[in-house]
């Protein structure tokens, strides 16, 4: 295996996978999603007052490649919580419907949460900086 | 540009006793919505169901087939039609 140090924008999206507890990877942001099922991704850990991390894999097509590469999967969104792939938006419905969701997340199915939109905002930054760092 | 029954007949023929309802959602030939039902599917998590279902099409995922939006079941689980044989068995 002689391309690891090919693969910058593989490893940045392996430590951002690593260093989020839940991170979504979207068309678009949180706050401008550029796709239907990004933006009910997003609306549904909203709506569960979740913390997470956001990357854009708009910005370079290679984002998409790589993340699907580790992932195995095709499409966009990609839920990923403690490390592991969660689903894209199919799943992520059909786990929202039936509170899985919010037990994956470690969160009480019972909504007595806190401010949402300073934890969405405080932490999207963290996600959309690390790989764009790398692309530079 | 693949039609919904392409698509059917693509995931009926390559998962073992799968049945697949298709719809194209957009009627544009690039967005799918696809239940799909397969004694297959047993044993799986749903992410290496859905998998399975989208290994089917490769890279044609996010090219020409813009969305395949799915929804996969095993027969038989509770709640699910095909619990009749059991009944019948102990009847």
């Amino acid at each position: 295996m002689s391309d690891t140090e090919s693969n910058p924008i593989r490893d940045a999206i392996a430590e951002a996978i690593a260093e989020h507890d839940t991170i979504l990877f979207m068309k678009g942001t949180p706050e401008a999603p550029a796709c239907g099922f990004s933006a009910r991704t997003v609306a549904m850990l909203q709506s569960l007052e979740a913390p997470f991390a956001a990357v854009d894999i708009l910005p370079d097509p290679r984002i998409r490649q790589e993340l699907s590469a580790i992932s195995g999967w095709p499409t966009i969104p990609q839920l990923f919580v403690g490390g592991e792939l969660v689903g894209g938006c199919d799943i992520v419905t059909e786990m929202y419907e039936s509170g899985e969701l919010a037990e994956t997340l470690g969160l009480e199915s019972s909504e007595g949460a806190t401010a949402t939109q300073t934890l969405a905002s405080e932490s999207q930054p963290a996600g959309f900086t690390q790989i764009e760092n790398r692309l530079g | 540009m693949p039609t919904a029954e392409e698509i059917k007949q693509r995931i009926e023929a390559a998962i073992p006793g799968a049945r697949a309802d298709v719809e194209d959602y957009t009627g544009g030939g690039d967005h799918f919505r696809a239940t799909v039902v397969s004694p297959a599917f047993a044993g799986c998590s749903r992410i290496q169901q859905h998998k399975l279902v989208y290994g089917v099409f490769g890279d044609e995922i996010g090219g020409p087939i813009h969305a395949l939006s799915l929804k996969t079941q095993v027969p038989q689980e509770p709640g699910v039609a095909g619990g009749e044989q059991h009944a019948a068995a102990a009847t």
